[in-house]
């Protein structure tokens, strides 16, 4: 028997002139969309709650004594609404003008010049002079550029709170609140503190949020270009897995292109001296961390070692690092010890590149890109210098690596495809989906289970479908069956594992492991919603549909790749029979891991 | 502080609902909310301290900064003007010797405005702390103000 | 026009008394309410909760905090939800600039206030009220918690499943705004919501929510007490009853007086004003400033200007120009800061009249001004942005000499 399901009520209204059928709830900005009606927003983010604070969303509806905000007032039956009326475009004009007067208008000194929300409307309205007395001078600004990350300049905020809502919806950090009412209303953190002082995990996603410039990055533009053009220096440069998918987003290109050939090209033409991958340490990663967990495990099984911390936790997202460092410092013993594939880079750059090139380290500049702003604190952590120097110098975001591009006046459409140098330039399908949420916990089983087995993990060429995809946790179990002599205590044990992205989803997980509630044994944490592709420092705008394309193109990437499994990595084989030895091993501690700082501590 | 904030919760609860109740019985307490107390109520309620003080930041008689023993919000309604309000100020700037939006160095007296606190039938009014004093005069002020230093 | 043109009435702070009650009332007029019974609780609970509330429809009771939704409507859409988890709010947060009538009525007749909150439980089937008090009135807090203690154990003999909590405010204006209020009581900052959902589909922590001023409350008592036809004898068609007023500025009476509903401003000024009377404020700093030529023709009503009670009468010796500066300081102060039109247009408005005043723009700046006041009207997210309009467009209209010279 087939029960029938209640259909929602069905509402038929009228947008300027146009019947438009929709269900019950939903606002008239989304009807509007389905009619192609186009409302200009500014609050409104549709990975966010909506706000309705900015009021340039506003529609004439027929009978009613105001106007209504589009984004937040809900259809109703027979409703007339015009978007475009007389009514409609003087309010909207105004509440533009208004954010103006309060609104630091230097757009030619400003970092977002070109890719601003408010530059798009002002230029919409025709807003050519000053109807109203400027503000700016009577609000004592404040500009915070203390973190390596992030610069605030409230100079430019319109106080539409989207990073707020960011922050505390898809974050669950909250660093950013707002403060004080009336004209003194503004976003702040606690006491108006920098975000460096601040429970701040750097992770960007304010920055991809912000309509205007008050959120940008740290950018290191002007340095990078320095090093390039100091001959005395040979600048190296690695490349993060998930720029290679949404580079081209700032370049003209659509939204979901594999640029990676291109994107090498163009770095080679920048003038970097060596262009190599971040994907080689990501499978170098896989090893250390693999190798991690499994001796976790034997100590657990075997050893009945009490003092082993299990679940075992990825290290590569900084953002997530600080995250725990500030919020669970008690389970910082649960991390992996491993650095992230881009401090295992720079700590290899200084050490075992220097050596094979014939190179003084002194005069190596080591470059990362990165879809990240966290990795710029990560760079600037005080224990990032285990090669003697500064592991990696400077961290440029995908959207830096933009700027450079076409500064250089660099065609990047018709730029033809180059491959990356050689050490530290090769990489398998399995580094590349570190880029995605499920990527590293997908990477890791490939070789754990063929360590342990000696066979292919049982899932159809290679796909391990069930730790992919956008949800916010996901939890996936492997069987261990057939293993080899070394592993048997292992056999018949089920792997429990769960994946988590976006830093709410991260507490959830860990709330529920110190509740005890959790019977995992590995938990991949990214601190960004859809994993890496979705950083803080990817293109702007961002959206659910825009990070599913980026994440359809990694996976592709995977599945074209020659190689797919970190352990198959040729270089990543040279470099332990050369330099590392095993993983593990003596010179791995002293480059490639690290310790964790408890930050609730004074 | 640690314990304060603990009894609280005890009374009050540790939802975001507990919130304004604990954040006023600290300032009744403690004169205003210091960093110290804003971190540890935000860690017992499991909110971010910026959360604590963006709430508290929001309403004028949640001070973040610093107050005397005896705060005195001056009413600055329009009919509190027209009735003598700018005298007031002066007669308290002079036997206190601060400015308003300050706190006398020994820390009794913290001096400011406030809006309309709901007597212009009575007007000039004050609140010292939360009680009220109506029908001022600059006399009346200062015998009110000596009352609280003895 | 001679003064027996005002009616006044005496249902609000009287009737309840016995004669002996009059001896009981302390300094400051406060009411020793351990007399009251209660009896109008022994009725309403003989009552069907339909019957109660089409009552109230029946009245033509609107609420008196300001707004004027009708009472019985608002009721009525309360009781339909089905959820069984509902509040009833009594909104003591009077804020408005020259509005003290509810101090009284919380001094006075306390009593009254938690039986119309009692009443609107019932009729709702909500078990839990609350009453959200300004933080500048806290002083009533042990007097008011005493009464309750008292009402509490009265109306739990009655037959009553109903409780009553005092929440308090710590100084914020536009928590008057009934969602800004919610928003206060659930711990947050006092941001008025989108509307709709409606309190009383989703209010307080999401469910059904009758919120309703002292005053209002009162009022529901009154009418049960008296009958609905008495009741609809005071007032005019479209403001059925008499109003709790509080007058103050420049008037010889300042005080709270209760009037019926429907007066002419100009027999209002005639009682109260001082003989040289060249503006009243009507209904606060979010009100209507009228001007002596068009005291005939104004009405005190729902049909005419309404208001909360505030009344300012300004004589000729005061400059608009300052009364205006004062409101808009306040507004620009008080504004929760959340939206555009009134975060940035109330400072715009309060910098733009001191620079016309002053020289720096040219008189026809206050077209452009007033222009804007009537996109803050049009698109603020709440009252408080939407009214500023009110006072800033009838003092600049009316006495624009005064704003340019």
């Amino acid at each position: 028997m087939i029960l029938k399901m209640k259909d929602k009520d069905m509402i038929n209204l009228k947008i300027d002139g146009k019947n438009v059928s929709v269900e019950a709830g939903t606002t008239i900005l989304e009807a509007a969309k389905k009619v192609n009606v186009k409302i200009p927003t500014l609050c409104y983010h549709p990975d966010l709650c909506i706000a309705g604070n900015c009021r340039v969303c506003m529609v004439e509806i027929e009978g009613s004594r105001t106007l209504a905000a589009a984004c937040a007032m809900p259809v109703d039956q027979n409703m007339n609404v015009l978007t475009n009326s007389l009514k409609v475009r003087t309010a909207r004009k105004h509440n533009i003008e208004l954010l103006l007067s309060e609104h630091n208008s230097e757009c030619t000194k400003c970092y977002k010049n070109g890719n601003c929300e408010l530059q798009d409307l002002a230029a919409e309205y025709k807003i050519t002079n000053d109807t109203f007395i400027d503000l700016v001078p009577f609000h004592n600004y404040t500009i915070d550029h203390y973190s390596p990350s992030i610069i605030k300049d409230d100079s430019k905020c319109i106080r539409c709170q989207r990073c707020v809502r960011t922050c505390e919806e898809l974050q669950s950090v909250s660093a950013l609140g707002v403060a004080y009412k009336g004209e003194h209303m503004k976003i702040s953190t606690f006491l108006e503190k920098s975000m460096y002082d601040v429970v701040c995990t750097n992770c960007g996603q304010c920055v991809n949020r912000c309509p205007v410039g008050a959120l940008v990055e740290k950018n290191y533009i002007d340095q990078v270009w320095d090093a390039i053009y100091d001959k005395s220096k040979h600048v190296v440069v690695q490349t993060a897995p998930a720029v290679r998918v949404a580079l081209g987003e700032d370049l003209g290109l659509e939204n979901g292109e594999i640029v990676t050939g291109k994107m090498v090209a163009g770095l080679r033409k920048l003038g970097f001296d060596s262009v190599l991958d971040t994907d080689f340490t990501a499978d170098l990663t896989i090893m250390e961390e693999g190798t991690e967990l499994l001796t976790r495990l034997k100590r657990a099984l075997v050893d009945k070692d009490p003092t082993v911390a299990l679940p075992m936790t990825t290290s590569c997202s900084p953002g997530w690092i600080k995250f725990i460092e500030h919020q669970f410092p008690q389970l910082l013993p649960n991390v992996s010890t491993c650095k992230s594939p881009q401090q295992m880079f720079g700590a290899l750059a200084k050490t075992y590149y220097a050596q094979e090139r014939n190179l003084n380290p002194a005069n190596i500049v080591s470059i990362s890109i990165m879809p990240c702003t966290a990795k710029k604190f990560e760079a600037d952590r005080p224990e990032m210098r285990s090669s003697g120097y500064k592991d990696v110098d400077f961290v440029l975001t995908t959207r830096e690596l933009a700027v450079m591009l076409k500064q250089a006046g660099i065609d990047f459409k018709s730029i033809p495809e180059e491959k990356y140098d050689s050490i530290m330039g090769q990489s398998t399908g399995a580094a590349v989906i570190f880029g995605a949420t499920g990527g590293v916990m997908e990477a890791a089983l490939r070789t754990a289970y063929e360590i342990v087995t000696g066979r292919e993990v049982p899932f159809n060429e290679l796909n391990i479908t069930p730790v992919r995809g956008m949800e916010g946790v996901k939890e996936a179990s492997v069987k261990i069956e057939g293993t080899l002599p070394e592993w048997k205590f292992l056999e018949g044990a089920t792997l429990n594992t769960a994946t988590a992205h976006g830093l709410v989803n991260a507490k959830k997980v860990m709330e529920m492991v110190v509740s005890g509630e959790a019977n995992y044994h590995f938990i991949e944490i990214m601190a960004c919603p859809g994993g890496c592709l979705g950083g803080g420092g990817q293109p702007i705008p961002t959206n659910a549909e825009i990070r599913m394309k980026r994440s359809d193109a990694i996976y592709r990437e995977d599945s074209g790749m020659p190689i797919r499994k970190s352990h198959e990595n040729p270089e990543v084989a040279q470099i332990y029979k050369e330099f590392l030895e095993k993983p593990l091993g003596h010179k791995s501690h002293q480059l490639l891991h690290t310790h964790y700082v408890d930050r609730t501590k004074k | 502080m640690k314990e304060m904030i603990e009894n609280l919760t005890k009374k009050y609860g540790k939802s975001r609902e507990s919130l304004m109740p604990i954040l006023q019985a600290v300032v009744e307490k403690e004169n205003y909310l210091s960093e110290e107390a804003m971190n540890e109520i935000a860690k017992q309620l499991d909110i971010s301290a910026a959360q604590v003080y963006g709430t508290a930041s929001f309403y004028s008689f949640l001070d973040t900064e610093p107050r005397g023993k005896y705060v005195i919000r001056v009413c600055k309604s329009i009919i509190a003007e027209m009735k003598g309000k700018k005298e007031i100020i002066r007669t308290l700037e002079n036997v206190l010797k601060v400015k308003v939006g300050h706190t006398t160095p020994d820390n009794m007296f913290s001096l400011l405005e406030t809006n309309d606190i709901g007597w212009s039938d009575q007007e000039p009014s004050m609140l010292v702390n939360e009680k009220p004093y109506t029908n001022l005069t600059p006399e009346k002020v200062i015998s009110i103000i000596n009352e609280y230093r003895k | 026009m001679s003064s027996h043109n005002l009616k006044k009435t005496d249902i609000i702070f009287g009737i309840c008394h016995t004669s002996d009650d009059n001896q009981n009332i302390l300094p400051g007029g406060v009411c020793k309410t351990s007399r009251t019974k209660y009896t109008v609780l022994e009725e309403v609970i003989k009552k069907d909760p339909k019957d109660i509330i089409n009552d109230i429809i029946e009245s033509g009771l609107k609420g008196r905090g300001g707004a004027g939704f009708p009472t019985g409507y608002k009721w009525k859409f309360g009781a339909a939800s089905p959820e069984t988890e509902k509040y009833v709010i009594c909104n003591a947060d009077e804020g408005e600039p020259g509005t003290f009538k509810d101090r009284d009525i919380l001094l006075k007749v306390p009593g009254k206030i938690y039986a119309g909150m009692a009443i609107c439980g019932y009729c709702i089937k909500a078990k839990q009220g609350y009453i959200y008090l300004r933080g500048e009135y806290r002083y009533m807090i042990p007097e008011l918690q005493k009464v309750l203690d008292e009402f509490h154990e009265t109306i739990k003999k009655i037959g009553f499943d109903f409780h009553i909590d005092i929440l308090l405010g710590s100084g914020a204006y536009v928590c008057g705004e009934e969602t800004a209020l919610m928003e206060s009581m659930e711990g947050k900052r006092g941001e008025p919501r989108n509307k709709p959902p409606f309190p009383t589909i989703e209010g307080f922590r999401n469910k059904p929510t009758v919120i309703n001023n002292v005053e209002t409350f009162v009022n529901v008592v009154m009418i049960q007490k008296l009958g609905v036809d008495e009741f609809r004898k005071l007032g005019t068609q479209d403001s059925r009853g008499s109003k709790v007023f509080s007058v103050s500025g420049d008037t010889p009476i300042p005080g709270v007086y209760e009037l019926e509903l429907g007066m002419k401003l100009c027999d209002f000024v005639d009682e109260y004003g001082d003989g040289d009377t060249k503006a009243v404020q009507v209904g606060g700093a979010s009100g209507f400033c009228v001007p002596r030529k068009k005291f005939d023709e104004t009405i005190i009503g729902f049909e005419g200007i309404p208001t909360g009670g505030s009344m300012m009468l300004f004589n000729s010796s005061r400059s608009m120009y300052n009364v205006l500066c004062n409101y808009l300081d306040f507004f620009a102060e008080e504004s929760c800061g959340q939206c555009t039109p009134c975060r940035v247009g109330c400072q715009q408005l309060i910098r733009g009249i001191k620079a016309v005043k002053c020289g720096q723009r040219p008189p026809e700046y206050l077209d452009t001004l007033l222009k804007l006041t009537d996109s803050m009207r049009l698109s603020a997210k709440c009252g408080l942005g939407q009214s500023v309009a009110n006072s800033f467009s009838s003092i600049v209209s009316n006495f624009t000499e005064e704003m340019i010279y």
